[in-house]
């Protein structure tokens, strides 16, 4: 894994890339969002304070997904009426990134297929089917969310969104995809599968007080 | 490494105050409540909000329920430690009946959420689904597949959530209604919950109090389960075919025996003789037979008489004499033989023949001694007790008319002897002993099956309709 290194355009300090893909990522010293153009770094804003969040992951926690192992290097924190949740972007030693998703402690590792056209959202209603990759998928929840914050490296630039339309899809097994209409010019489909905590062999996850 | 980029600090469980009554409110969920309920004054609280913003107003007092696992309390359930944080009940309204039941939320801050459901006694282990199970239809009932079972579908009813207590990770109100149907595959049940939002999925399976009791180190005894619960496994349930199956085996090791003891015996025929007699014969009717010779090892010898008879009876007093000891064994057999045809077609009753089975003959020289007797007979003047009084009562039509002529009876027959005969009573009566174990579990599963629906939306007609 190669490591450009730059200065943060904010605060100077040294900015270390993990993933030699990623377009964005936050000065872990003063929390500016940078994005990067070729060798160049931009601030595009400041993260607040991420508020404290139960999830037993964190950057730099790592796993396995398909016999594969993956280190967890940013994340989106998306919240909604019902609470939030985690998309933890996951790079796997071979290049390939991943999402891994905490939803109340429900887990389950997705990646983006490209290329595929996609209903627009008016389309998209809960019990609805669609067929992707050969798998029937039906829309088991809308939801509409509010980008909360981001931490580390992501693969696109993302921040500062709100009233976002995402679509979960479900199957009678442990299939599932999400339709994000965060861009409803070019809405993006994730596919994946649901994962028990045991099944992702987690290391150097958060510790809680009694709890081990 | 020299970014800052350390771990956030060690979760810890919040102690907040109640904005209602000022008592402290514990969180121990760090952060997945969205509902907290004031353990003083019953007061719904939003959990998310930094000063838990009120919800809803208190509960009432006379509401409160306790919970039987109290909130804290940890517990092992495979191999997984899971504290309870949550605890509400919630009830179903049949025909003016209330059922209400409890559940316990459990929580690992790794392994996220499930469910401890209690129902008078019967518990579930809860998990929560994210696949949605395949609809299907069992006759004209509902059924779900899933996970390579197939759930039918039990019953279906508006729950009301009527007291929560402790935290939960959504929204939580009381008097919220959602519609929950069970699908059932014993033990294990499936539950759906449908809003005008969402439907959600669970699995549990049935679990003894017991263990439960045991997991969470909980003082006493669990309550007794009270009647059958929906997905309570049938103690009968994997018994009835195996019952039936060492049924099968049986009685293929008695057809065996059988079959070796008729390959074992030699049923020689020993004695066939044919004789006429007469009622109206003047003289004695009793005669001896020629002596004949039963052979080899000491068995049943088997007499049969076929006789000609048709609308008339006869009666053999019999005896086999050894010649030799003068031992004699005495018995009689009755033949009698009635056919014709009513407004209902065609009849008969009895048979031209009989038969007699006479054990342990030992080997020797032996003589019959024969004494027939027909309507009519001369002799013996007085008859057996037992001929005319089992005769079958000539029925009034049909039966010909000559019935009445008391003189000119005869009849020719045909006494057979054969020794060491192949018997098969024994093999029934051992086969019809053996069917009692399987057909009283069969119905001992049956009736359990029936107390389970008996509360489902498809109670089974009982015989009285």
């Amino acid at each position: 894994m190669s490591q450009p290194l730059a200065n943060c355009p904010g605060c100077g300090a040294p900015v270390q890339f993990r993933w030699s893909s990623a377009v964005q990522t936050v000065c872990p010293f003063c929390h500016s969002i940078l994005v990067r153009s070729d060798l160049d770094l931009k601030k595009v804003g400041t993260v607040a304070d991420l508020p404290p969040d139960p999830s037993p992951i964190q950057l730099l926690t790592s796993g396995t997904y398909n016999n594969k192992k993956f280190d967890v290097i940013g994340r989106i924190i998306y919240e909604y009426e019902q609470g939030g949740w985690n998309e933890w972007h996951i790079v796997f030693s071979d290049g390939v990134s991943g999402w891994l998703s905490d939803a109340q402690l429900q887990y389950a590792v997705s990646f983006l297929v490209p290329g595929m056209a996609l209903p627009p959202e008016e389309q998209v209603t809960r019990g609805k089917h669609f067929n992707f990759s050969n798998i029937d998928f039906e829309v088991s929840t809308m939801t509409i969310a509010a980008y909360k914050g981001v931490e580390g490296e992501l693969p696109f630039p993302f921040y500062g969104k709100t009233n976002m339309l995402f679509a979960d899809l479900r199957t009678n097994g442990n299939n599932f995809a999400t339709l994000d209409y965060s861009d409803k010019a070019a809405p993006m489909l994730f596919i994946g599968k649901a994962v028990p905590f045991e099944g992702l062999q987690l290391q150097n996850v958060r510790q809680f007080e009694e709890w081990s | 490494m020299s970014s800052p980029l350390v771990a956030p600090p060690i979760a810890k469980a919040k102690a907040m105050y109640c904005p209602n009554c000022g008592g402290p409110v514990e969180l121990r969920g760090f952060g997945h409540a969205l509902t907290v309920v004031c353990p003083q004054c019953l007061t719904l609280l939003d959990a998310s909000s930094p000063l838990l913003k009120i919800l809803q107003e208190a509960q009432e007092a006379q509401s409160r329920r306790t919970p039987l696992i109290p909130l804290g309390t940890r517990g092992k359930w495979t191999a997984t430690t899971w504290e309870v944080i949550g605890f509400e009940t919630r009830a179903v309204e049949e025909d003016g009946i209330t059922y209400e039941w409890e559940e316990y939320l459990l929580f690992n801050p790794y392994k996220g959420f499930r469910y401890l459901t209690n129902y008078q006694g019967h518990w579930n282990f809860v998990t929560p689904v994210e696949s949605l199970p395949e609809r299907r239809a069992v006759g004209s009932r509902p059924a779900v597949f899933f996970e390579g079972n197939l759930y039918r579908h039990f019953s279906g009813a508006q729950a009301v959530t009527s007291f929560v207590l402790g935290e939960f990770p959504w929204r939580v109100k009381v008097g919220e209604e959602v519609v929950a149907d069970d699908f059932v595959h014993p033990p294990l049940v499936l539950s759906s919950e449908t809003t005008t939002d969402e439907v959600t999925w669970s699995k549990g399976e049935y679990t003894s109090g017991a263990d439960i009791w045991k997991a969470f180190a909980l003082p006493g005894s669990a309550p007794r389960p009270q009647g059958v619960y929906l997905n309570q496994p049938s103690p009968y349930a994997g018994k009835v075919g195996g019952t039936w199956g060492v049924f099968a085996l049986m009685l293929i090791a008695l057809l065996v025996m059988a079959m070796m003891f008729g390959a074992l015996s030699r049923g020689d025929t020993v004695f066939d003789e044919h004789y006429h007699y007469s009622a109206s014969d003047r003289g004695e009717p009793s005669f001896v037979t020629k002596v004949f010779d039963i052979e080899g090892r000491t068995s049943n010898l088997e007499l049969t008489i076929n006789t000609n008879l048709i609308n008339n009876w006869a009666y053999f007093n019999l005896a086999l004499i050894n010649e030799t000891t003068g031992d004699a064994f005495d018995f009689g057999r009755e033949v009698s033989y009635y056919t014709g045809s009513d407004s209902d077609g065609a009849w008969s009753e009895g048979s031209d023949k009989s038969d007699a089975v006479i054990p342990h003959v030992p080997p020797g020289r032996y003589y019959l001694r024969v004494e027939p007797e027909m309507e009519g007979s001369q002799t013996p003047p007085e008859k057996p007790a037992t001929a005319p009084g089992t005769a079958p009562k000539p029925r009034s039509s049909g039966f010909p008319s000559t019935a009445r002529v008391p003189i000119g009876k005869s009849v020719y027959y045909e006494i057979v002897l054969r020794h060491d005969v192949a018997t098969y009573g024994w093999f029934w009566l051992a086969a019809l002993l053996l069917l009692i174990p399987p057909i009283f579990t069969t119905i001992r599963a049956v009736t359990f099956e029936t107390r389970r629906w008996s509360t489902s939306d498809y109670p089974p007609t009982s015989g009285g309709g």
